[in-house]
């Protein structure tokens, strides 16, 4: 709005950066009311949950994971290639964390559907027949990978309004708060990921 | 005002004309005032529901409903007045308007989110109230959403988990606009230790808000899933556990409790000083407990479910931190009261209202320890002896704090002057009505009444027959007095900068503030609430 021409436009990178991490700060939270869940089933069905994880296509999910750690490295040297005024570079870098968003989404489209072949989602008789454990080890399954999936959509469309950004030259070397906050966001998607593959992919 | 030169906020132009001046504005005081009409309309809307309640209760048996609707009454009373009112009220209508003035900014830390927040509170609150109308018939679950009712329940509970879920999210960003404003944006000079306590109480506020809210939006997700997926987290059938529900919700909605009081207890701490005018009788205790509270606030939320199946030690150690967050608010109370002490006390309606926050917040904390222990909450669960606690806490105080906030900040918001007999008539209506509605829930809970029940046993029609006719008396005088406001509002007196000579930030600019609230940045140098100046300041 032009009603504050001094103070909304331009609000400065220390003041947008301190309200970027205290909203990473509650998104850790959302997710940690998901693992204290997932906590407290896993103390109780310990086995079961052995079970049920080696359900899980452990490779999909490394592969996955790289997917991740790499693309969080290529959002960060996007960062840095800004402050140093390379455009191009800037592009490339972004539009490569975009590619392997995507191709995280494509895999955990596959991973999905090919458990839902199996007759193993929400509610299904298949899975009424496990055991309780299982059951809901499936449960947190979909609901913390989905929750984390809808975070990676978020984050690339936050990535996208900084491709348009930057090509626009809005996002530049001298002004850049706005990149270096979705890469934070970015980087929170991976860590989330980092303790979901773990707990959901390597417990058998 | 006649030699300031500056256009206050209410009449400053902007980019966008009429209604849209106001509906796209990001100025942190016209915000504060949308806030303030959604609050008074929505508190009416959700007071006739309770007033329809009392009337169904005036006599046992059936009178004027029946007892679906009653479900759904009471379900979206308390949705309404804790989602939309209490937890937001305070921080989002004078902590917009006066946060920024308090510590010497133009503005929040990011004005354009402090917009969304409002929009994403409208539409959260809009959708509370649909969810009465739209869908399978009115939620009847209580606005504690408990499972395994609330997942079974044919009526439209989604609606008002989603509802809560977005109004959650608005009180999110508003915290952590709070917070950034706080860190960043003080006026030079201003230490931590300079800056007013009605700040100190937002600061604290936002925390919680900030730290306990994700977690009933995500708790809100879950029983979504239970409804639409099966997922089977809280269904015994499935493995799950319907008490992990009640940790989980109460985890957040207890110290939402603090989210609630504590703004409440920084507006009197701000009154108190005004009308005695004399400093606030310690400031670093009146911060420490305000830190302390929403930091304890976090550890107590168990005392919820004593009866709802937790092993001895648990409901020793929650029984014991609950005693322990008594003291912070104690303190707070002997340093309001001590602030008076000696003090040339003028008992205008906004002190009025304070002192009785006081009396209400006592009853209303120490009938808290009556829950609070093991062996009396047995007892006293789930009885109307906890709707009296929690509306003296809520109402009592909260709310009579908000009636002081809105008599102390009227002309500065406004720059006119309300009635004042009228004002003091009001608050005697309110505080009749407010004691004799809830004060006989206390005696029928002892002696069995359960709460949230539609019918009852003849034993206990005196109480629920004084208790109507107090609700009538109540709504006489919140009606009285927002008549009185609104008169002012348009035809009262101009109001000089400072009428009550309050010695902080906002009262040494014009009334209304101009738009950017400060001409110059002002330079902070001492301690708020010194008073030393005072004979000049006298007209």
């Amino acid at each position: 709005m032009a009603d504050h021409p001094t103070h909304t436009e331009h609000i400065d990178s220390e003041t947008g950066k301190l309200g970027m991490w205290l909203f990473l700060f509650t998104e850790i939270f959302l997710f940690s009311g998901l693992f204290l869940v997932y906590a407290i089933f896993r103390a109780k069905y310990s086995a079961d949950f052995h079970v049920a994880a080696a359900e899980l296509n452990a490779f999909i999910g490394t592969i996955n994971t790289v997917f991740l750690l790499v693309s969080s490295m290529t959002a960060a040297m996007a960062l840095t290639a800004i402050q140093k005024g390379n455009k191009r570079l800037t592009l490339i870098l972004l539009l490569v964390t975009l590619l392997l968003a995507a191709l995280f989404l494509v895999n955990k489209y596959f991973e999905w559907s090919h458990k839902f072949e199996y007759g193993i989602y929400p509610g299904s008789p298949v899975l009424k027949n496990m055991s309780h454990g299982e059951l809901l080890f499936f449960g947190l399954y979909y609901m913390m990978t989905g929750l984390h999936a809808l975070h990676v959509v978020i984050g690339m469309i936050l990535l996208t309004i900084n491709v348009v950004k930057v090509k626009l030259g809005t996002v530049n070397s001298e002004r850049y708060l706005i990149l270096e906050n979705s890469a934070l966001y970015w980087h929170l998607v991976d860590l989330v990921w980092i303790f979901l593959f773990p707990l959901l992919y390597l417990i058998t | 005002m006649g030699n300031e030169p500056e256009v206050s906020y209410l009449e400053y132009q902007g980019r966008h004309k009429g209604i849209w001046s106001w509906l796209l504005s990001t100025d942190h005081k016209r915000i504060g005032l949308l806030y303030l009409y959604a609050v008074v309309f929505f508190f009416f809307v959700a007071a006739t529901l309770g007033l329809l309640m009392r009337i169904e209760l005036i006599a046992p048996g059936r009178t004027i409903m029946e007892p679906q609707t009653y479900n759904g009454l009471f379900t979206i009373h308390g949705i309404i007045m804790i989602f939309v009112i209490v937890i937001p009220g305070l921080a989002a209508v004078f902590g917009n308007f006066f946060l920024p003035i308090l510590i010497g900014a133009r503005d929040v830390a990011f004005p354009k989110l402090n917009l969304f927040s409002w929009y994403l509170y409208m539409t959260g609150a809009f959708l509370g109230v649909a969810s009465q109308f739209l869908g399978s018939g009115p939620p009847d679950t209580g606005w504690t959403f408990y499972v395994p009712y609330s997942v079974e329940s044919g009526t439209s509970v989604i609606w008002a988990l989603t509802a809560a879920f977005i109004l959650g999210f608005s009180s999110i960003l508003t915290g952590l606009n709070f917070i950034v404003t706080i860190h960043r944006m003080r006026a030079p000079g201003m230490k931590w230790m300079r800056m007013p306590l009605f700040p100190w109480a937002l600061y604290a506020t936002a925390w919680i808000q900030v730290l306990a809210t994700p977690i009933i939006g995500i708790t809100l997700l879950m029983v979504i899933a239970e409804r639409v997926l099966n997922i089977g987290f809280f269904d015994p059938a499935l493995g799950g556990d319907p008490v992990l529900f009640q940790h989980l919700f109460w985890i957040y909605s207890h110290p939402a409790v603090y989210i609630m009081i504590l703004p409440a207890m920084g507006v009197v701490t701000e009154i108190f000083p005004t009308f005695s005018q004399k400093p606030v009788f310690g400031y670093g205790a009146i911060v420490i407990s305000s830190l302390a509270i929403a930091f304890v606030g976090y550890f107590v939320w168990g005392h919820h479910m004593f009866t709802s199946g937790m092993s001895y030690y648990a409901r020793w150690f929650f029984s014991f931190l609950t005693f322990i967050v008594a003291i912070p608010s104690a303190i707070k109370v002997f340093n309001w009261i001590s602030t008076m002490y000696g003090g040339s006390i003028d008992l205008k309606p906004p002190l009025l209202y304070a002192i009785s926050f006081i009396f209400l917040f006592l009853i209303g904390g120490f009938t808290g320890l009556v829950l609070g222990s093991l062996a009396t909450n047995v007892q006293t669960h789930d009885t109307a002896f906890v709707v009296a606690h929690f509306h003296y806490i809520i109402f009592g105080g909260m709310g009579f704090s908000f009636f002081a906030a809105i008599h102390y900040w009227f002309p500065k918001m406004y720059g006119r002057m309300y009635n004042n007999k009228v004002a003091n008539i009001a608050w005697g209506f309110n505080f009749v009505g407010f004691n004799l509605l809830y004060f006989p829930h206390f005696i029928i809970g002892i002696q069995g009444m359960p709460r949230r029940a539609y019918d009852y046993l003849p034993q206990f029609q005196t109480g629920h027959v004084l208790s109507t006719i107090g609700a009538f008396i109540l709504i006489t005088g919140l009606i009285l007095m927002v008549i009185n406001l609104m008169v002012a509002a348009r035809r009262g007196a101009k109001a000089p900068a400072n009428p009550w000579h309050g010695v902080t930030l906002e009262w040494m600019i014009p009334s209304p503030p101009p738009h950017e609230n400060f001409d110059e940045i002002p330079e902070i140098t001492t301690q708020p609430y010194f008073f030393g100046s005072k004979d000049k300041n006298k007209e």
